[in-house]
């Protein structure tokens, strides 16, 4: 599954880098807004589900190679981070659920037999 | 005998418009040195929370890094406050980052566990009102 499916199959809006969710794969969902826990933890290719929208979640998510960053719960993501992702190549999706539904609906659909 | 790169930064103090930009330029040079994504992984996490501890704590500082084929080598040096007592520092959850730190997702108290865990080699030299350099080694191989 790619992000551009993930963000159509779960209504959500993208952010930024539109042109890279057609092919980039996701591998897998982690959900944690401690930067460290994120740093240590996101494996290549993961969701990233965070309340946090300043800058530096954008150099997390390149440094650890997440297929991109979802902001739950209609979070505002300002201009300037979006600026930073552009120039990371980093995704940011929006959407209005909660962080651990998204996680259940990003599971779901990873771990269904398609 | 292989080449060393050597790589100068500038880390500026409290400034999160570039944090983290240190550490993400080494880890384009050793994915494109063909240096394995685990190793590429280990080095980010522990050079980025040594970079954010100088931004955080440090009143900024710079980085020099060495890499050869075998390794890569990264010293953080700060002219901070230093580090009072080291051993409370290396514990998981232990931190003096202030409220503003915190809300943007730092100050878990885990950055130089991070590092030690994520390196092969940690040294880090500290004295009070003078800095604090921290000196970190990863292993391509391991």
């Amino acid at each position: 599954m790619t992000v551009g499916e993930l963000a159509e199959k779960l209504g959500l809006e993208i952010m930024s880098c539109g042109s890279r969710a057609l092919n980039t794969a996701v591998t897998g969902v982690y959900s944690c807004d401690l930067i460290s826990h994120a740093m240590a933890k996101l494996n290549p290719g993961n969701v990233w589900i965070t309340v946090h929208t300043n800058l530096n979640v954008a150099a997390v998510a390149s440094l650890a190679e997440a297929s991109c960053v979802l902001v739950p719960e209609n979070i505002e993501i300002s201009g300037q981070t979006l600026e930073r992702a552009e120039e990371k190549e980093v995704i940011f999706l929006s959407g209005g659920k909660s962080a651990a539904r998204f996680c259940y609906e990003i599971l779901s659909l990873l771990e269904s037999p398609s | 005998m292989g080449n060393v790169v050597v790589r100068d930064y500038m880390i500026p103090a409290n400034d999160f418009t570039v944090a983290g930009e240190a550490s993400s330029s080494v880890r384009k040079i050793l994915t494109q040195l063909g240096v394995t994504p685990h190793a590429v992984k280990r080095t980010s996490i522990a050079m980025y929370e040594a970079e954010i501890n100088a931004v955080i704590h440090g009143h900024g500082g710079k980085a020099h890094v060495e890499i050869d084929e075998n390794k890569i080598f990264i010293q953080i040096s700060d002219e901070g406050p230093g580090i009072a007592d080291l051993e409370l520092a290396m514990q998981e959850g232990y931190s003096t980052a202030p409220d503003s730190i915190r809300e943007m997702g730092f100050g878990a108290g885990m950055g130089l566990s991070n590092i030690k865990k994520h390196s092969d080699l940690l040294k880090i030299d500290t004295e009070i009102n003078r800095g604090t350099t921290v000196n970190i080694t990863v292993f391509f191989n391991k």
